[in-house]
Formats: C-alpha cells, structure tokens, sequence
C-alpha cells in the first residue's frame, strides 16, 4: 500500500483532495455544457412551448388560466427537468468518461454530485429564472412570483438530484427514455405536490414559510441520499 | 448467525425445504379465503347505512395490506441482496413484484367498484387512492427496469436499487397526497385500538386477511423455486432432480 502510495506519488503529487474532485467536475461540466449552447436552451424552449400549448388547448379566459396557472408552469417545468436528464450521463457513457469518473479516487458520490449540481446550474436555476415571464402570460398574480420562483429554485434541485437515480439507472440501456419517465415521475409527485401547493397557498395570501420549508426538507433528504444511490446505480450500468 | 444465514440463502436448501412448506401454505390458504368468502358474502350482517354493498371490504381491505407488505418484502429483500449478495433475496424480490402489482391493481379497482354506491362515483383524487395509484406505478417501473437489462445481475441489483430509493420515497408520497386532498376513511385494522366493527363483520375479515397472506406465502414461494430452476439448469442437485422424477427431492 504505502509502495503505491509513494510511486503514484512520484509521478503526480499527493492525490487531490474531496473539494479538488468536486470543483474540477462541476467546472468541467459546466464548461462542457455552455459550449453545447443549443442544448443548454432546448429545456428553456420545451417549457415556454408546453405553458404555450394549454391556453391553446382550454380558453384563453385569464380568470380559468391564472387558477390553473400554479399547477401548469410546474408540471412544465417537471417535463422539462425529466426531458434533460436523459443527457444528463449519456454523452460520457458513450465516449467512457464515466468510466474515468469511476476510476478516480474521490467518492464516486461527491464527484456524481457535482454533475447534479452543474445540470441544476444549466436547467433548474434557468427555468426557475424565467418562470415570472411565462406566470404573466398565464396572468399569475404579481404577488406570488417571488414565491413562484423560490419554489422552482429549491424544487427544480431536488427533481435535479432524484432524477439523477433514474438517469443513472437507464444510461445503459438502449431505449432508456420512456423507461426513465416511468421510473422517476411517480417519485417527483412529492415535490410536485407542495412546489404547486405552496404557490397557490401564495396566491391565498396565507403562510408559506411551512410549506417552503418542507420543500427545503425533501432537498436536504435528497442531498443525503440521491448522489450516493445514483453513483450505486451507475457502477451497475458500467458492469452490465 | 452466519452458518443459517447461508443455509437459508442457499437455493437448494430453500428448494427442499419449501417442498414441504408449499402444500401447507396452499391448502391453508385456500381454506381460509374460501371460509373468510362465504362467511363475509353470506352470514355476515349487512352494514346499517351502507347495505350489502360494504361486502366489497373483504377483498379491498386483504388486498390493500396486501400490496403495501408486498412492498416491505421487496425492499428488505432488495436491501439483503444488494449487501450480501444472497442471490436467493433478489429472486424472491422478483417473484412477489407481479403478486404486489396485481394486488395494488385489485385493492384500486375494488376501491372504485365500491365507490360508484358508497361515494356516488368511481373515481375520486382521494389521498389514499392516489397514492395507491403511484405505488402500481412504482411496481411497474421496478418490473420494467429489471426487464430492461440483458444482463440478469444487471437488471437485478437495478431493480434492488430502484426499489430501495422507492421505499424511502413511499412514506413522502404518502403523506403529501394526503396533505393535498383527504376523503378516504381512516384505516380499518389497527393493533392497537380495538376495532370498531362488530366481531361477527371483522372475523371473516381477519380470516381473509390471513388467508390472502399464506397465499402470497405460497405464490411467492413457488415462483421463486421455478426460478432457482431456471437460474441453475447446470447445476448437479437440478440434474438430480430432473432425472429423478418431480418427487424425488
């Protein structure tokens, strides 16, 4: 052990820390990912068409549109998170990066965490960014954009790192698509629930420091735990 | 500890053994359900406001405790499996999926069939049903995933897995929905309070609740030994086996 130590040692340093790990994934993501900037905008786009088709489909009544509004922008944006994951480890599947992701030294979990964190940079944080221009077209009252946009920062973050299981789950499968949205959307009903629950009660009038804490709770529980089942899932993926 | 641990994780062990277990649990269950059956449907008296049409109740509740056990069962199995490796765990995870689906999809369609004269229509976004009906979404995602995969170790510790991150995930989806809306009454049994039936209309329901067990019991256990079979052709005991006729082990 200390032989090895000592000859890894010889050729590149002492091996780099948790936090060196980290960064270097999420910077390396992140730039991988603002140079694709076509992809970057295709979950942007996919949201603002889809809050676009439901006036179109029911009654472009603004009564009927700004009570649906809550629940509407925040399944779109769901689909939109659940549209992007798919590349979210595919690319590095197919070329074998993942396989050097695996090989390094620090916890596959932190560095898999990184890549949540860089995919959240590039679609959550977005899509939560221009939710307030898509709430007044479905006229949304001014007051609750504020608690429109918390809701999808911390919410979008948490479908980031639970759909990441679901993503690492399927990267080796061929037809994985279909097969990722029946895994991972009965486990985004959660979050569903109280990120449209909470604009709503927002619209009210009422309280929501409870409810945004609890959206702030199912994140916290999913940091603990999705990056360390989702580097589970994609060690199996790389064996099968 | 670890000498039963793998005695019982060994196939041909449980392969023998639950030979002789099978037909007990068959013919038990059987008894059972066909005795809860005819003592609910037809000696039982009828609920004061709600008729006849409460007999639904022994089939819903049995299968709706069934389904969530169905549930807890894989996820230990899958928790066993995915630490120690016991191969005969994630066969019987395997095994109970379809019995946890189909049992999720009877306690959703019996529900709806005795909500038309109870709550006046078949369907309600109640938090019960709801959830219910995210769970039968989670059993087949963990069929689909575990089919997906060429591979069987592959598909195996995947479906382990997916079904581990369901578990936790269960209890949330629970509990929100049943912030969101609430119209389903309270939980019929519990272990604590004393029921508030008369014995004569919870009897036959413990009887089918028993009777519903064994033969999940008995399901489970005979298609985990046709899977041992068919995951071990090759292996001498099966050859054995094969060549001494169906009895001989």
């Amino acid at each position: 052990m200390t032989a090895e130590r000592t000859a890894t040692d010889r050729i590149a340093g002492p091996l780099p820390g948790l936090w060196q790990g980290f960064s270097a994934t999420l910077s390396r993501d992140c730039r991988l990912r603002f140079r694709r900037r076509s992809e970057l905008a295709n979950p942007l786009i996919f949201f603002a068409l889809i809050v676009t088709l439901f006036p179109l489909g029911l009654a472009p009544d603004s009564t009927l549109l700004s009570s649906i509004a809550p629940g509407l922008l925040w399944v779109a944006a769901l689909l939109s998170v659940l549209l992007s994951l798919d590349g979210l480890f595919r690319d590095d599947f197919d070329d074998g990066t993942l396989e050097q992701l695996l090989l390094a030294p620090q916890p596959t979990g932190i560095l898999v965490l990184a890549r949540i964190v860089a995919h959240w940079l590039t679609t959550g944080l977005p899509l939560a960014l221009i939710s307030p221009l898509l709430a007044v077209m479905l006229s949304l009252p001014g007051h609750s954009m504020d608690v429109l946009m918390l809701t999808l920062l911390l919410g979008s973050a948490t479908l980031s790192l639970i759909g990441a299981i679901g993503a690492a789950l399927t990267v080796g499968l061929r037809r994985g698509g279909v097969l990722l949205s029946l895994l991972i959307l009965p486990l985004y009903t959660p979050v569903l629930i109280f990120g449209a629950g909470t604009v709503r009660l927002a619209i009210e009038g009422a309280p929501v420091a409870p409810w945004l804490a609890l959206m702030g709770a199912m994140l916290a529980l999913s940091l603990l735990a999705a990056p360390w089942a989702a580097a589970a899932a994609l060690k199996l993926s790389l064996d099968g | 500890m670890w000498p039963i641990i793998h005695k019982l994780g060994s196939p041909k062990w449980f392969y023998t053994m639950s030979g002789r277990w099978l037909p007990f649990l068959w013919g038990s269950g059987t008894i059972l359900v066909v005795l809860g059956s005819l003592w609910g449907l037809a000696f039982a008296p009828p609920d004061y406001q709600q008729g006849d049409s409460f007999r639904i109740l022994y089939v819903h509740v049995p299968a709706a405790i069934l389904a969530q056990s169905c549930f807890a069962l894989m996820a230990m199995c899958s928790l066993i499996f995915l630490v120690w490796r016991i191969k005969l765990a994630d066969m019987v995870a395997g095994a109970a999926a379809p019995f946890g689906a189909a049992m999720t999809f009877g306690a959703l369609f019996s529900g709806a069939v005795w909500g038309v004269p109870t709550w006046g229509t078949w369907w309600v976004w109640d938090a019960r049903l709801t959830s219910m009906l995210l769970m039968l979404f989670l059993y087949l995602g963990i069929m689909a995933l575990r089919g997906a995969f060429a591979s069987r170790d592959g598909g195996a510790r995947a479906a382990a897995i997916l079904t581990l991150v369901g578990v936790i995930n269960l209890p949330i989806i629970k509990y929100s929905v049943v912030w969101w809306n609430t119209l389903h009454q309270g939980a019929t049994f519990s272990l604590t309070e004393k029921p508030a039936m008369p014995a004569s209309m919870w009897l036959p329901l413990l009887l089918m609740v028993i009777g519903f067990y064994l033969l999940f019991a008995a399901v489970t256990v005979a298609r985990t030994r046709n899977e041992i079979i068919r995951r071990q052709p090759t292996a001498r005991w099966v050859r054995a086996l094969v060549q001494g006729g169906r009895h001989g082990l």
